[in-house]
């Protein structure tokens, strides 16, 4: 990727200008068009064609290793009907994006969004592309437009077989209105989309050649390493910075309420003299927050007659006093940071007319650029974002944004200079936005014929909106800490869903699939349900799910793929699970095998998911073992807090699976058409509640508490 | 001043002899594709050939680096693709990317000294991590590399 040069950008705000941000207001003569050096047309805001027929398709969300940039270049071609093998990308900019009236919709990268929440909109500009650039052939000719067919960006005149190439028309095209209402071309007839295409960006990557956040370089760039107080909500006290600014290629110490940062010519050496400033902290109100406090305030919230109410149907605690058989159970997760591999960074450049230019690894453009405005007080007209290759994200370059204002603010203390700053994989462990803890009390009551009559969940958690969107909540209950709980497609007579909201220090963000770790509660505590009643795993839940209900369907097509009820080598134990989310449905089973020293190995995952369309079957693939993988990294992982601070500080402590912990990832596809649902987040949801089950299929033992530890399933 | 040899470019740098080599490769030498994900060794985003070894750049010193060949990511192979990165691309591997560069550094490391790796190998010699989960297709591409010639169709859709 190259950064944009001050011509291009002076090109497109001139096609900005006119046109109410469509079209491009002046024509080329076919001939100089040829030529060498002439520049590409914008047919639309989400469409470029150059005079050699290549097609460059605008991605409005980020690409941080999910394949949304493929899959949204896949549905843009598709309607286009542009020759795939002459596609490129490029991200759409956040200033521009401000100042064409958000022209490309939304640029925010979570929740399973980038395919299923654009669809609609990027296949339409697709298609009125399409025809603009039919429409001036057809005019050209003077022919009727519907006399034109079009084939891989080549437009025929049937009946005179004359033919126009898109980079031949797309300056006409441009001049041309824009068609009020376009017809999608049915799923049924697609030739791109739905078909497992290769990545646009994998080439590039296996050479090195993209720049992730950590690589922007610019002249006479300086770099930063930045250290924040330990505690969160804990400010500078002082600091003593002689040492350091004696070293060598040291340029500033920034001090800030909130964070010291190193200013030097490297960022090793940036760092190695933030390690000699002497700093002193005001820890604030947390210093003695710990595990122990933490756990102790959730344990008073399931005692709270207060707590929010989240769901209720029928007569819960009646239906339960009244029960055969009663079954309770707690289950509990830790706080646990995302550990994108590529830490966090924003480079930003204060110019001397006070323009402010920033270069992030951001999953949200239009919110970086919100926020390098407001930290520089500049009006957003006068800031730009460059959204660059994210070395993963999983939430935590979303919501907040805490790099920018931190990259502006470094900045803000060196104008004229631009400087990088990159966190160190300390200050990411201990500066995350946490999957929040969570305490969860269920009682189930089955009748004498052992069905499930009554279920009843008290939750404990944070709400992760009131530390990222504050306000959001609107006083509620915070939808992210009660899901897959409040919203059960078992038919169940009498639930209640009760939520204490207990936020404590700790900030909690966006992580992958957001209110995960309810599925894992709620589909270990069924799978004990089932065992109380005496019945097969897969059985129950069939009987509490109505024919036809779509998480039913996934259900049995990831049992039938799994050979579940089949005989299994002796050692192995298979679970299975159900959960919705990020729009799709996803069922999976799992085999696992527990060795004698307590190790448990994940030998197998079969997962189905029916995500409605299907836009490439391979990046789904690829998703469906990201998402194990991260499933299984999250049974072991934790971040512990003690004296207010995150104990855990790099990978020795907070260890990743690795090659050989990966189990084998079958992912079954079963669209069935008739909606639009993500997969970067929905493969992890059954994952970890198939494994646990699976786990007391071999073991006997039932895990309740994350994160497991060998000691949990060592033989006795 | 120190004396660095990489990918058969000889730089005279005056830098720390403690700076390590990581950051000789990427602030002095401006070669990005080699990642910082840790500093301590643990996730080999970092790994670079020194002498034909698989080694983790960050946890190298200018001073032991030098005199000694050093290959990165931008010298694996050029012109052209090394089979690994070919078998990379032809099985979908990356996802995000970011640790790649030194995944397939490790990978070429690992061939060069066991031509057919077993499965058991693999765990052994691929001790990088990758947070996007890619180590399937990791294994499956290591195999692909390994056997006789790895062609990459050029065609846009597969299978
Ligand atoms: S940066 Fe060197 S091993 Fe992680
Ligand atoms: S592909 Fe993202 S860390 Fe490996």
């Amino acid at each position: 990727m190259t950064i944009r040069s001050p011509q291009r950008r002076f090109f497109l705000k001139a096609s900005a200008a006119v046109g109410g941000g469509l079209a491009l207001e002046f024509s080329i003569p076919f001939a100089a068009q040829a030529a060498k050096g002439v520049p590409p047309t914008e047919v639309n805001a989400w469409v470029v064609i150059h005079p050699d027929d290549r097609v460059v398709i605008r991605i409005a969300r980020s690409e941080m290793g999910q394949g949304t940039l493929t899959a949204l270049a896949q549905l843009v071609a598709e309607e286009l009907d542009c020759d795939w093998m002459k596609v490129g990308t490029e991200f759409a900019s956040p200033n521009e994006h401000v100042r064409r009236n958000r022209v490309w919709g939304s640029m925010s990268t979570g929740g399973s969004q980038g395919v299923r929440g654009s669809h609609d909109y990027v296949r339409k500009a697709g298609a009125a592309a399409r025809e603009m650039l039919v429409a001036a052939a057809a005019a050209q000719w003077k022919v009727p437009a519907q006399e034109c067919t079009v084939d891989k960006g080549v437009i025929t005149h049937g009946p005179s077989k004359r033919r126009l190439r898109y980079g031949q028309v797309a300056a006409q095209a441009a001049s041309l209105p824009a068609p009020k209402d376009v017809k999608l071309r049915d799923p049924k007839d697609w030739k791109i989309a739905g078909k497992p295409v290769r990545r646009l960006d994998i080439p590039d990557k296996v050479l090195g050649k993209p720049v992730f956040g950590v690589d922007v370089t610019l002249p006479g760039m300086l770099h930063a390493a930045i250290a924040q107080c330990p505690v969160f909500g804990g400010k500078v006290k002082s600091v003593d910075d002689a040492e350091a600014l004696a070293m060598r290629g040291v340029k500033k110490v920034v001090r800030e309420d909130d964070f010291v940062a190193v200013v030097a010519d490297g960022w090793w050496r940036a760092d190695r003299a933030l390690k000699k400033v002497r700093i002193e902290w005001d820890a604030g109100e947390y210093g003695k927050a710990s595990d122990a406090t933490i756990a102790a305030m959730f344990r008073e919230g399931l005692a709270d007659p207060k707590m929010m109410e989240a769901k209720k149907a029928g007569d819960a605690a009646g239906a339960l006093s009244t029960a055969a058989k009663v079954i309770e159970a707690e289950y509990a997760s830790p706080y646990l940071n995302h550990a994108t591999m590529e830490p966090q960074v924003c480079t930003a450049w204060v110019k001397p007319d006070g323009f402010v230019e920033v270069w992030t690894s951001t999953q949200n453009g239009e919110a970086s650029l919100a926020e390098a405005a407001r930290t520089a007080g500049v009006p957003q007209e006068k800031c730009e974002v460059h959204k660059m290759m994210l070395g993963g994200g999983f939430g935590r370059r979303g919501a907040p944004q805490d790099f920018v204002r931190q990259g502006v603010k470094i900045a803000m203390a060196m104008p004229g200079k631009p400087v990088k700053l990159m966190w160190s994989r300390e200050e990411d462990m201990q500066h995350g936005f946490y999957r929040p803890a969570s305490l969860v009390k269920l009682r189930g009551g089955l009748d004498a014929q052992g069905h499930l009559v009554a279920l009843e969940a008290k939750v404990a958690c944070p709400s992760i909106l009131d530390t990222v969107m504050p306000g959001a909540r609107k006083g509620g209950v915070d939808f992210t800490a009660v899901r897959t709980l409040s919203d059960m497609p078992y038919e169940i007579a009498n639930q209640f869903v009760g939520y204490a909201l207990r936020n404590g220090h700790v900030p909690t963000g966006f992580w992958r699939a957001p209110g995960q770790q309810n599925g894992v509660y709620r589909e270990c505590f069924v799978d004990e349900l089932a065992h109380a009643a005496g019945k097969d795993p897969l059985d129950f839940r069939l009987a509490m799910l109505k024919p036809g209900e779509k998480n039913r369907l996934v259900l049995e097509a990831a049992a039938k793929a799994a050979g579940w009820g089949t005989s299994l080598p002796a050692g192995v134990g298979r679970g299975l699970a159900v959960v919705e989310g990020f729009g799709s449905y996803a069922a999976g089973v799992a085999e696992v095998t527990v060795e004698a020293s307590g190790a448990l190995r994940v030998l197998r995952y079969v997962v189905a998911i029916n995500s409605g369309h299907v836009v490439n079957p391979d990046t789904c693939a690829a998703q469906a073992e990201s998402n194990a993988v991260y499933g299984l990294g999250a049974l072991f992982e934790a971040n512990t807090v003690k004296d207010g601070r995150i104990q855990e500080s790099n990978f020795h402590d907070f260890p990743l699976p690795m090659i050989g912990d990966m189990p084998k990832v079958e992912l079954v596809l079963v669209p069935t058409g008739d909606f639009w649902g993500g997969h970067g987040e929905p493969g992890i949801l059954p994952f970890q509640a198939a494994v646990l089950n699976a786990v007391f299929a071999a073991t006997g033992k039932r895990i309740r508490t994350l994160p497991l530890r060998k000691e949990d399933l060592r033989k006795a | 001043m120190l004396k660095f040899n990489v990918n058969g470019r000889v730089h005279s740098l005056d830098v720390e002899p403690e700076m390590p080599l990581l950051w000789v490769l990427r602030d002095q030498l401006g070669l990005l594709g080699t990642k910082y994900g840790c500093g301590i060794g643990q996730c080999g985003s970092c790994t670079v050939l020194i002498d034909g070894n698989a080694e983790r750049a960050c946890l190298v010193t200018a001073a032991a680096a030098a005199g000694r060949k050093v290959v990165t990511i931008e010298g694996l192979s050029r012109p052209g693709l090394h089979r690994v990165q070919k078998a990379w691309i032809e099985h979908e591997v990356p996802q995000c990317g970011y640790c790649h560069t030194g995944m397939i550094m490790a990978a070429a490391a690992l061939l060069a000294k066991k031509p057919r790796p077993t499965d058991a190998d693999i765990d052994e010699g691929m001790t990088n991590l990758c947070r996007c989960g890619t180590y399937a297709r990791v294994r499956k591409a290591i195999h692909a590399a390994a056997a006789p010639v790895a062609t990459v169709t050029p065609a846009a859709k597969k299978g």
